[in-house]
């Protein structure tokens, strides 16, 4: 092995050279802007974490296989996993062998950084080494990989993708670019290994990673970069507090801007709302338009589903959220002067209905009946009304607001001395989980509880019904709350089951979400009845559901019956013994069994 | 004039040509909704927030149709999102509260 020429330069290096320091240059200073403007608690725990050994080799782990080998996308869809996979792990595997081919062939060379990518041209007779053959290796892999994004482009239902974004012109000009670099290198290394040494190849080849390399840090492309930077924040901990700043900000860079939660979204059954999905937030919030941010952000219903296919972890709901808050109104609500009644109750369960079960008392009162017919003591905190458990405000970007019902609501709770708080809305649920303190008391949801009553006999079941429901996942209650199997395994006791095409983490929500702002009846229909399709789908006689919201949206248009969970377990149970001999048996669930179950 | 008895009292109604409207047109712009309600007071009915404070979203609406000051109602507001579920006009009963609270102070 030889080379060709004494001078180890070549002014078609320059290119390639000058993008490099463009794009370190721009990629750094954003690094150190964001880490500057994260807060200062935050910024030390996220720079202390860099330094622990677990954490830097779980760092490099998730590096690997989000952001090279793209595992979560592979399990998604394995021509897209493919594609990513390739381009990325392949080009980063001929950096790597590059440099060892340079480091084993000629060391002196090492430092001269641009001989790994322009081998060929300053080193004659290096094609035969294994080295070099795992190189080529890879190049095929990347280049079937731009085989498939050539195709995806323009046929991208071929992937199973139904719609995708519409990429800006910087982005055109970053993938053709992209698309270049790799035929290029092969066309010029053909030519210089057959002893044809033109230049043109090698120019243009230079060239492309020079446009692609500019273009970078200001298209979908800053998201390699940014990704990396996404996992070690997220193995920090770090949460997103400011819009646009610190980790919200590495978030929107970090979209790839592949389009997957597009056919992901709910809102998307009304082809008006194609252009609000979380892709378009990322994109817009990065130029800066207030005015589509606004838009978006008010549309949403936060249903979190963009989050739960993300291969990156954009958290869509919280930039929502964020850029909601940043809002500024003249009047803002003043709860000082408001005090919830709430009946004493030292030593029962607490039952918070919320606002919404006030429109469906047949949830309320069907827990009601459960609760009788076990036995179990307890006090009915806002059978006459109460305060909102502060989520709707929480989701409305009005924070501050939201923090003095909850103190509210607190304080009140806390007086009334119960050591259960039981819950049946899955919106209250969650508020509860995310944002209450109640020291003593566990906070549970009603499926939690019934499948106790039922495991310990407290209340009977009855001949298993032959109707056959098809549960659907509340948002709040599943992706919020993470509780998808609970609810099954009760009406799988009680009823028949099915299962809907979407469901779990992908279901479908209602479109009656108190998360968006400004999408009203109707334009809410579409989505309601492309969510009971989804339903219908399963071949179900009728549905269930966990959510008094959900219920009241699909009974609106649904042709078969829609029931809250309680309601079903309330007709298929029934009081197993009474509550003198209840006691004497000492079947009782107050004690040690619900202690049990909140934590 | 001849005594009849009884007399013609002076319009009780508000000379609308005399209010400055243009916050209400701005809000109206903003939430079409605020023109379709009929005040049936379904939204004052299922009002959470009515029972803890008095607030009725229709005599807000009612007010500011007229020009009158009734802002401070919304202050005890939750957004618990009921009124937008029972309003059978189908307007975004939430969105015209945070309209309002942006536009007027």
């Amino acid at each position: 092995m030889t080379e060709r020429f004494n001078d180890s330069f070549h002014p078609f290096v320059i290119p390639f050279l000058a993008g490099m320091a463009f794009v370190i240059t721009v990629c750094l200073i954003k690094a150190v802007v964001v880490v500057f403007q994260m807060e200062s608690g935050e910024r030390r725990r996220y720079l202390l974490s860099l330094l622990k050994p677990n954490i830097i080799v779980k760092n490099i782990y998730d590096i690997i296989v989000d952001c090279l080998l793209h595992v979560r996308l592979w399990k998604r869809n394995r021509m897209l996993g493919f594609m990513h996979s390739s381009i990325a792990f392949g080009w980063f595997m001929i950096i790597l062998l590059g440099h060892i081919q340079v480091l084993l062939y000629c060391p002196d060379r090492i430092s001269t950084f641009y001989y790994p990518i322009f081998f060929d041209w300053f080193i004659e007779g290096g094609q035969h080494t294994l080295i070099s053959i795992l190189l080529d290796l890879f190049l095929y892999v990347i280049l079937a990989g731009i085989a498939l994004a050539i195709v995806k482009r323009f046929y991208s239902r071929l992937f199973g993708m139904r719609r995708t974004t519409r990429p800006t012109l910087l982005n055109v000009i970053g993938l053709y670019s992209l698309w270049a670099i790799f035929p290029l290198r092969f066309i010029a290394e053909q030519c210089a290994r057959s002893g044809n040494l033109t230049l043109a190849p090698w120019w243009a080849y230079s060239i492309a990673l020079c446009v692609f390399m500019c273009v970078l840090p200001f298209s979908r492309y800053l998201h390699i970069p940014a990704e990396m930077m996404l996992v070690t924040m997220r193995n920090a901990h770090i949460t997103i507090s400011r819009p646009g700043k610190g980790i919200a900000r590495v978030q929107t860079d970090s979209c790839p801007n592949c389009g997957v939660c597009i056919d992901a979204c709910p809102m998307n059954a009304d082809p008006a709302n194609l252009k609000d999905s979380t892709v378009y937030l990322t994109r817009q919030i990065r130029r800066h338009n207030d005015r589509r941010v606004g838009q978006i952000s008010d549309k949403c219903m936060l249903c979190g589903k963009c989050t739960s296919v993300c291969q990156v972890g954009v958290d869509g709901p919280k930039l929502r959220i964020l850029a909601r808050a940043a809002r500024k109104y003249n009047i803002g609500p003043d709860f000082s002067n408001v005090r919830p009644d709430v009946p004493k109750s030292s030593g029962k369960i607490l039952y918070f209905g919320g606002c919404m079960s006030q429109l469906t008392p047949l949830i309320g009162r069907s827990i009601e009946s459960v609760l009788k017919k076990s036995g179990v003591e307890y006090k009915w905190m806002d059978r006459d009304g109460g305060l909102c458990c502060g989520r709707p405000l929480h989701t409305a970007g009005r924070l501050k607001e939201a923090r003095e019902l909850v103190l509210r609501n607190q304080e009140a709770i806390l007086a009334s001395g119960a050591h259960t708080l039981l819950v049946s809305c899955p919106i209250c649920y969650r508020e509860f989980k995310e944002r209450y303190v109640l020291p003593g008391i566990s906070v549970i949801h009603y499926a939690d509880f019934m499948i106790e009553l039922i495991q310990s006999g407290s209340i009977g079941l009855k001949e298993k019904s032959d109707i056959c429901y098809v549960y659907h996942d509340p948002c709040e209650l599943g992706r919020g709350c993470g509780m998808y199997e609970t609810p099954r395994r009760l009406i799988a006791q009680a009823a028949g089951i099915a299962e809907a095409p979407k469901n779990r983490t992908e279901s479908v929500c209602c479109g009656g979400s108190l998360g968006s702002l400004s999408l009203d009846f109707a334009h809410r229909e579409k989505i309601t009845r492309a969510s009971l399709q989804n339903l219908y789908d399963s071949g179900a006689d009728a549905i269930a559901t966990a959510c008094p919201l959900c219920q009241a949206t699909f009974s609106r248009y649904s042709d078969r019956p829609v029931k809250d969970l309680a309601q079903i377990i309330d007709e298929q149970t029934v009081a197993v013994i009474d509550n003198s001999r209840r006691r004497e048996t000492g079947c009782d669930i107050e004690g040690a069994t619900l202690a049990k179950i909140g934590n | 004039m001849t005594d009849f008895g009884f007399k013609l009292s002076k319009s009780s109604t508000i000379d609308l040509s005399r209010v400055e409207l243009d916050r209400f047109e701005e809000l109206c712009r903003q939430e079409p909704g605020a023109k379709v309600c009929i005040g049936c007071g379904s939204c004052t009915a299922s009002c959470p927030a009515g029972r803890l404070s008095g607030m009725s979203v229709r005599k807000v609406l009612l007010g500011l149709q007229r020009g009158q000051k009734v802002n401070d109602m919304l202050q005890c507001c939750m957004l618990c999102g009921k009124c937008t579920m029972v309003c059978p006009r189908g307007i975004n009963t939430r969105n015209l509260i945070l309209t309002i609270c942006r536009i007027y102070d």
